[in-house]
């Protein structure tokens, strides 16, 4: 056998194997997929069957040939979901804004300012990050109770405040922001100074600005927390018209609407999910920029 | 410069004030809490000090059980689902088409509300008196045998609740592994290719050592997430997880705080601190081991 | 090893999508490479130098056009088969490998009746360190090496498998200005050393000049001129490898031809037989001014840098399209720098008549 005969065999077996193992690529990538999408597809398409048509289905179908609405408004008359929706807006912005003014002030006096204690402090920040959450919840609970601020005490107000209190502040964004901030070179706050820009001056108009990508990364991280935060709330929450979404959730699962109307709970699964993910798609490319940046879930 | 050492501090104080309150104060009361035997919510006051919350939430078979639990789902999530992140991770590095659409798609769990989904999940598992549910009715299709997923053995149930637990966690570690994946330079495994490295050999000798430190990031990260446990096995099971069988150590922790069984902060405390040193136990090997094979 | 193109030709879809259709890569190469020689492809950045030997080394498949080495056609075979060795820009080392593990690398790969025993493995790695001379190293990681050593171990990784074709891709581009001039002395060494047919891609003119058998000279995906270092120099086939080659640059000035004579501003400064009356971008080589008080050139003087042995000239003149016009003469002959005009004439071999359009070299009679 020639050479130039063995090389044709070559190259023919390269082929083969390349399409091969691209054709299985595609096949398990689309696998995974579907096994991603599925749940997604499947709350959809049963919160727009009607309550009857679902129950009376013992092999679920796949489609449905009457959509139908009614299982929505079923989900915002009978339990306050409306309700729910509002209370989570209002914690997440309310929480992440605090956060945002805690965390920048603290990363900028790490990174920018002088003063004696300066490194024993963030040594022992850094040292508060291994901290689970888990460890402290406790006392907070206890704390939060015995200060009233829980909502079988105290008013709406003070139980806001016990809500977002233990959560307006994170180690870990701060020194995330610090980082960042610590590389925005020194001259420019010498320039900034000479020019008659004070401190603040220059943390907002100078510091924020140039550090804008690790900020969005914070509050997109924080949002997307609050959105989803459960515990906290729980503890100190038992009110229904103080619930956050997931809270919400819970309860519907745990009661149901009535007798087990699994269309309606769908329907609920559905609009509170929604708004995370049209945020994501809309900001799909910063949203897993900033999640590999600073992530930790999982 | 000397004259910014109070506004330093003044920068500071919100941080300080909240951390000091909400962070550092409660990491010492915690131990106190757990030491203090026989403390009462409503007086605050304890009958005296020692190791009786430990012996006794030790000694709580419900406690027991969710060691087991949280031991298994660690044991099985975090391999499993590192090991397909990666997988998938180098899948979607080999192909252009799509990639980004994929990619689009493998996130979303991370941005929705796990509890929410978790129903979902609950209603495809079930078996009710109306339906034997979705996976079921598919295991049935295949001439498989059904099973109630939620309500039903022990094992059944594990198997949900991992199975959820590695749909919820992949999103994060995909996303790293394929950022991971996609800043190893090219000139490597072209280099490679040119001395006819086969694919196993590449990603063994190349691709593994290459990527080793984000690797082991995410398995020190999954296992500090794995032993935190919680609301996944809500959103399946309810809140009732020590009556489904099927409780986490930290899900015992809030019981013992609050819930129907609530109000003994001392053993909720003595269990955290367990939980705390387990996992700074595991974390501590992690990295010894990752120190002795992570080459740079 | 004997390495022939046949109207290879690389074409990709254009990264800007808004752009869309191709960027031609490598446009139509049609040459041969001959056997045990050192090769340069020389031109500026992006021109495609990259991507003909990323083609050779079958990392990239052409879009058109076919690859032999020697009389085999491998065109479509996987690098692996094509006995390349390819060293690359950046090293490409391993960096969690000591050297010898990366020299063995190769070796290690080798399946079925080619496998090797350890012991041979081991002997033909340091064989191949020692060639290099850099057994010194061997225990080393490449973080804890110079950019040099670096480019040595690189080196022997490529031929410790005993490549028909060894394939550079810039390899002096990393190092600092001196270790440049000891390593191209040894790659020089190495390929007279192994015979080995040798490709290397510079935009470094100078790179390629002091040790190539051969220079391509390339631009925009295509050929311009192959030839041996000092015909492409004082020999070139347009105006773009007469300006690219040459330090300091070739002086370009308008200029006119007018009954056999080269007309510069209108005075006549050279006689060129048998050129057709008409417009002429000319070059003129720095060393191609001779002071000469009786000279036909006459320019008015900037400055003058001295260096030494030579002396540059610095002058202008109202032809002249370069920024700088500059003669470069021996120390002794040099002007004393006071007088306003000069004058020079200029040596017929030194100055080359382009096509003010086409740019391609027109070249008087006899």
């Amino acid at each position: 056998m020639n050479t130039q005969e063995s090389y044709a065999r070559i190259e023919k077996a390269a082929r083969a194997r390349k399409i091969t193992g691209r054709t299985f690529t595609y096949i398990f990538l689309v696998f995974w997929a579907l096994m991603v999408l599925f749940p997604f597809y499947w709350m959809i398409l049963t919160s727009l069957k009607s309550t009857s048509a679902y129950n009376s289905e013992f092999v679920p179908k796949f489609f449905t040939l009457a959509p139908t609405m009614e299982n929505y408004a079923e989900a915002f008359t009978a339990v306050p979901l409306g309700r729910y929706f509002l209370n989570t807006l209002i914690f997440t912005l309310v929480t992440t804004v605090i956060m945002l003014a805690v965390i920048v002030l603290a990363a900028y006096a790490f990174a920018r300012l002088d003063f004696k204690g300066k490194n024993l402090v963030f040594t022992l920040f850094l040292a508060l990050m291994m901290i689970p959450g888990e460890l402290v919840i406790i006392t907070n609970y206890v704390t939060v109770k015995t200060a009233g601020l829980t909502d079988d005490g105290g008013s709406a107000l003070r139980h806001f405040a016990g809500l977002i209190l233990p959560s307006i502040t994170s180690v870990f964004y701060i020194y995330l922001l610090r980082e960042n901030f610590a590389q925005v070179p020194d001259d420019l706050y010498k320039a900034a100074r000479v020019d008659g820009c004070t401190d603040l001056g220059f943390l907002f108009k100078v510091m924020v600005p140039i550090c804008r990508p690790t900020i969005v990364t914070v509050v997109i991280l924080k949002v997307i927390e609050c959105w989803n935060s459960y515990v906290w709330p729980r503890l100190i929450t038992t009110k229904q018209e103080h619930f956050l979404v997931s809270n919400g959730i819970q309860q519907i699962r745990e009661s149901g609407f009535g007798r087990d109307n699994v269309p309606a709970m769908m329907a609920a699964v559905v609009v509170i999910s929604v708004p995370l993910i049209v945020l994501f798609l809309v900001f799909r490319k910063k949203i897993m920029e900033g999640v590999s940046r600073g992530g930790t879930k999982g | 410069m000397k004259k910014s050492g109070a506004k330093g501090w003044l920068y500071l104080l919100p941080a300080i004030v909240l951390l000091g309150l909400f962070m550092v104060y409660p990491l010492i009361d915690v131990f106190v809490y757990s030491a203090e035997e026989g403390y009462n919510f409503v007086t605050q006051t304890a009958k005296g000090i020692g190791l009786y919350n430990y012996s006794y939430v030790l000694r709580d078979p419900y406690f027991l059980q969710a060691v087991k639990n949280t031991f298994i789902i660690v044991i099985i999530t975090v391999p499993l689902s590192t090991g397909f992140a990666l997988l998938i991770a180098l899948a979607l590095n080999s192909i252009t088409k799509l990639k980004e659409l994929f990619q689009t798609v493998y996130f979303l769990p991370y941005v929705t509300n796990t509890l929410a989904v978790g129903l979902v999940f609950m209603i495809l598992f079930r078996r009710t008196a109306y339906t034997d549910g979705m996976i079921n009715l598919l295991i049935q299709l295949f001439g498989g045998q059904g099973v109630d997923f939620i309500d039903g053995p022990y094992w059944a149930k594990m198997f949900v609740m991992c199975f959820y637990t590695i749909w919820v966690v992949l999103p994060f570690k995909v996303l790293i592994l394929t950022s991971a994946l996609a800043s190893v330079n090219q000139d490597y495994y072209n280099a490679a290719r040119i001395d006819g490295t086969s694919k196993g050999r590449i990603f063994r000798r190349i691709t593994l050592p290459m990527i080793s430190p984000m690797l082991f990031y995410l398995i020190i990260t999954g296992f500090i997430g794995a032993f935190k446990a919680y609301s996944d096995e809500v959103a399946l099971f309810g809140t009732n997880l020590n009556e489904a069988g099927m409780n986490t150590i930290v899900g015992y922790v809030y019981d013992m705080l609050y819930g129907s069984a609530g109000g003994y902060p001392s053993y909720a405390s003595a269990a955290a601190v367990i939980l705390f040193a387990i996992v700074l136990t595991i974390t501590c090997v992690n990295l010894m081991v990752s120190r002795k094979t992570v080459h740079y | 090893m004997k390495v022939v193109l046949k109207n290879l030709t690389k074409r990709f879809p254009n990264r800007n999508k808004k752009i869309g259709g191709e960027v031609i890569a490598v446009d139509n190469f049609d040459f041969e490479i001959p056997d045990g020689k050192l090769i340069g492809l020389l031109g500026p950045s992006g021109c495609g130098k990259s991507t003909a030997l990323n083609l050779i080394s079958g990392l990239l498949e052409p879009t058109e056009g076919q690859i032999f080495f020697g009389e085999d056609e491998v065109t479509k075979l996987p690098p692996e088969n094509r006995g390349v060795g390819l060293v690359f820009q950046n090293y490409a080392l391993y960096p969690h490998m000591t050297v010898l593990q990366n020299i063995m690398f190769p070796l290690q790969n080798l399946k079925g009746d080619k496998k090797l025993p350890k012991e041979e493995i081991v002997r033909r790695a340091k064989e191949a360190a020692h060639l290099v001379q850099i057994d010194q190293l061997l225990e080393r990681k490449p973080a804890e090496m110079s950019g040099g050593q670096q480019q040595r171990v690189a080196i022997a990784r490529a031929l410790v498998k005993m490549p028909k074709v060894l394939l550079l891709d810039e390899p002096l581009s990393n190092l600092d200005a001196r270790l440049r001039l000891q390593t191209r002395e040894e790659i020089r060494r190495i390929q007279k050393e192994t015979g080995i047919t040798t490709i290397f891609v510079t935009h470094d003119q100078e790179e390629a000049m002091s040790i190539s058998d051969l220079i391509v000279v390339m631009k925009d995906g295509a050929v311009h001129q192959i030839a041996p270092p000092q015909e492409v120099y004082d020999d070139p086939v347009d105006l773009f490898v007469a300006k690219f080659l040459g330090t300091p640059a070739i002086n370009v000035f308008r200029g006119e031809a007018k009954g056999g004579r080269l007309l510069l501003a209108g005075e006549a400064v050279l006689d060129i037989p048998g050129v057709k009356d008409g417009p002429l971008a000319v070059g003129i080589r720095p060393e191609g001014f001779k002071p000469d008080p009786q000279g036909p050139l006459a320019v008015s003087l900037r400055n003058v840098e001295v260096m030494g042995r030579d002396t540059s000239v610095v002058f202008d003149h109202p032809a002249a399209e370069s920024e700088n016009p500059r003669a470069i003469v021996a120390s002794d002959e040099r002007p004393a720098g006071h007088e306003k005009t000069i004058r020079f004439r200029l040596d017929p071999k030194k100055v080359h008549l382009f096509d003010p359009e086409t740019e391609k070299r027109i070249r008087p009679e006899g």
